[in-house]
């Protein structure tokens, strides 16, 4: 079967870029705290959400809606109606993290299926299996901290289908385990669908050259007229004992369409496309891109060269943990 | 408020490893969890130590828990989440995986890197036999109190990371292995080098994580000192404080102290000073803008005293 492709959706007209350009797959948010990426000016209300379900069910796609945050304790009520919503909105299915909010789910709507979101940072089959026993999950998002062969072993003992990111932004830290943005700012992915946040961005110009803040700590300083990436706290310049450098990940981001092949292989069902806060264009020719590659792979021709590299904001490409270099 | 002494989350050699939990039997804490939590590859150095350690420290009158690591991905992980059971202590989870092995009915505590952020997901793993809760670090007050509460009403504790360098990522890669242009796979134990974790400064030389093998903690030590009427007045039942190498029978018992209310708010942080006057203390977790910041004695009144 051709592998799926999940493409992110932040906006109404980048899920109908998406659909036209042939993602089998939107994935979407409400725009509330309920998501992990909860950025201004993103994601959908009710009203766009119904319509965007309606317009990617008539183009023959599939809707997944993100609530994958963790519910703040004594405001439960706002996730659970974005369960209920999403499915009052026809979506195909929910990607979920929290243990109370999948409980929820199985035992309130049961009819809607669930995913489990990477933010559950479920890195091996037997716990993807007590997902699936107890929760009903049908298809996990697996973290970014696994190979190729532990893909394939996972897929291997269990009947769950699997979901791997394969473009956009990298987590080095298991998802859902890391409060180094809430550390240093205040808002962390777990609890506000953000990771360090643009409100807290600082840029100074100091004797010729850029130096980027968050939450006031320096992580990057680059001579004038030098690219200056986003700060992102794991991907900052750093010194540890006698080193100073890129101490957790460089500045890079994820594509792996060179490995989608050696995936399919490993029983992975879908490819996910990470980039909710991607314009309309990047997200088209980002599934344009990677449906060529599944459908040339599907018919046993050869995988069209790769094209996205300019895609990735002038930034280095890595295959991230799925090549055994980590290890 | 009880005591508990939480995983060591640094790699010691065995010897010193063996006289840490030989002090702690001495120590003014109730309860101790131990065994590996960061890197299953740290475990052998130290595993056949394990079983006397708890048989001292049963014997001394502490309760006694054996951890789960945070990360299970490899067979021979999944093998030892599988048989954590085995030693006859509760298992403390900090990763669900040790749940799917647990048999069903038993009884287990759940630590601070289990996600419990609301109660929904409190009542769950009650439901499915916790007892003990230590909440992540990350949350704030406001979530404190209302977690607290629901575990009262389910008759379970809950727990507060109260002392020590914040646990706040764990990744697939070893960072100290990639600080030496190492694989992990053949790290050669870097980390060993680092008994409470190994600075890391951003480029203009201001302290601000600690790199401890897979591990990411903050440079600061958390510290509950000015929270602790706070901890209280919202219904938690017990702090708990993490490993370091030196000086942790006596933090305990500063602790303690503070506690029973022979040291007032403030002097247990002015003692840590007069011990190392260039301690990092952070409490923003809790009560502040981001969890880095230290309310410190210049803090406002805090609102349970009155």
């Amino acid at each position: 079967m051709v592998m799926e492709i999940v493409c992110p959706a932040g906006t109404p007209a980048a899920l109908r870029a998406a659909v036209k350009a042939g993602a089998h797959t939107v994935y979407c948010g409400f725009n509330d705290e309920t998501n992990a990426r909860n950025f201004p000016g993103l994601n959908f209300d009710r009203a766009e959400m119904r319509a965007g379900v309606a317009f990617a069910h008539d183009h023959g796609a599939k809707v997944l809606v993100a609530i994958n945050t963790f519910p703040r304790a004594g405001s439960e009520a706002i996730w659970h109606r974005a369960v209920a919503d999403a499915e009052t909105c026809g979506a195909d299915a929910v990607i979920l993290a929290d243990i109370g909010l999948l409980d929820y789910a199985a035992c309130s709507h049961p009819g809607l299926r669930r995913h489990l979101s990477v933010q559950a940072a479920a890195a091996n089959a037997d716990v993807i299996n007590f997902y699936a026993e107890t929760f009903d999950v049908k298809r996990v998002v697996l973290p970014r901290v696994l190979s190729v062969p532990e893909i394939a072993a996972i897929n291997a003992e269990t009947e769950v289908e699997t979901e791997v990111f394969v473009f956009g932004g990298l987590c080095v830290m298991a998802e859902g385990r890391c409060s180094l943005s809430s550390y240093a700012t205040g808002l962390s992915p777990n609890m506000n669908g953000v990771c360090s946040p643009a409100s807290h961005v600082e840029y100074q110009n100091d004797q010729g050259a850029l130096n980027t803040r968050l939450g006031g700590y320096l992580i990057h300083r680059v001579e004038r007229n030098q690219p200056a990436p986003y700060p992102t706290l794991c991907k900052g310049c750093f010194s540890a004992g006698e080193k100073t450098g890129h101490l957790f990940e460089d500045p890079v981001s994820l594509n792996a369409e060179r490995l989608i092949p050696q995936l399919q292989k490993a029983g992975v069902t879908a490819l996910k496309i990470e980039g909710r806060q991607r314009s309309k264009s990047y997200v088209a020719q980002v599934v344009r891109n990677f449906r060529a590659a599944v459908d040339a792979l599907e018919a046993g021709r050869p995988l069209p060269e790769g094209m996205l590299a300019r895609l990735s904001e002038g930034q280095a490409m890595t295959t991230g943990a799925y090549k055994k270099t980590w290890r | 408020m009880e005591l508990t002494v939480g995983p060591n989350q640094f790699f010691w050699p065995a010897e010193n490893w063996m006289s840490f939990y030989g002090d702690l039997a001495h120590a003014s804490v109730d309860r101790i969890v131990l065994g590996e939590l960061v890197c299953s590859k740290r475990l052998p150095f130290y595993q056949d130590r394990i079983p006397d350690a708890i048989t001292r420290l049963v014997e001394a009158g502490k309760q006694v828990a054996l951890t789960s690591l945070a990360l299970v991905t490899l067979k021979r992980e999944r093998k030892l989440t599988a048989d954590l059971a085995d030693l006859g202590v509760t298992v403390e989870i900090n990763d669900l995986t040790a749940l799917a092995h647990l048999p069903q009915n038993t009884a287990f505590d759940v630590g601070p890197l289990i996600n419990v952020y609301n109660e929904g997901t409190l009542a769950w793993l009650v439901s499915r036999g916790a007892r003990r809760i230590c909440l992540p670090p990350e949350l704030p007050i406001a979530s404190v109190r209302v977690l607290a509460q629901a575990a009262a009403s389910l008759g379970v504790a809950v727990e507060v990371w109260g002392h020590g360098r914040l646990p706040l990522a764990i990744s697939g890669r070893c960072y100290h292995a990639r600080l030496h242009g190492r694989s992990k796979d053949n790290c050669q134990f870097a980390c060993e080098n680092d008994p409470d974790g190994l600075d890391v400064l951003t480029g203009d030389g201001q302290p601000f994580m600690a790199m401890n093998g897979v591990q990411t903690l903050s440079d600061s030590y958390a510290c509950t000192d000015h929270q602790i009427e706070l901890l209280q007045s919202a219904g938690v039942s017990a702090l708990r404080l993490s490993p370091q190498s030196q000086g942790f029978p006596r933090l305990c018992a500063l602790y303690r102290q503070r506690l029973d209310g022979q040291l007032d708010r403030g002097d247990l942080e002015h003692a840590l000073r007069a011990a190392d006057p260039g301690i990092r203390l952070s409490d923003g977790f809790l009560t502040g803008e981001s969890g880095a910041e230290w309310s410190g004695s210049a803090c406002a009144p805090i609102e349970a005293a009155r």
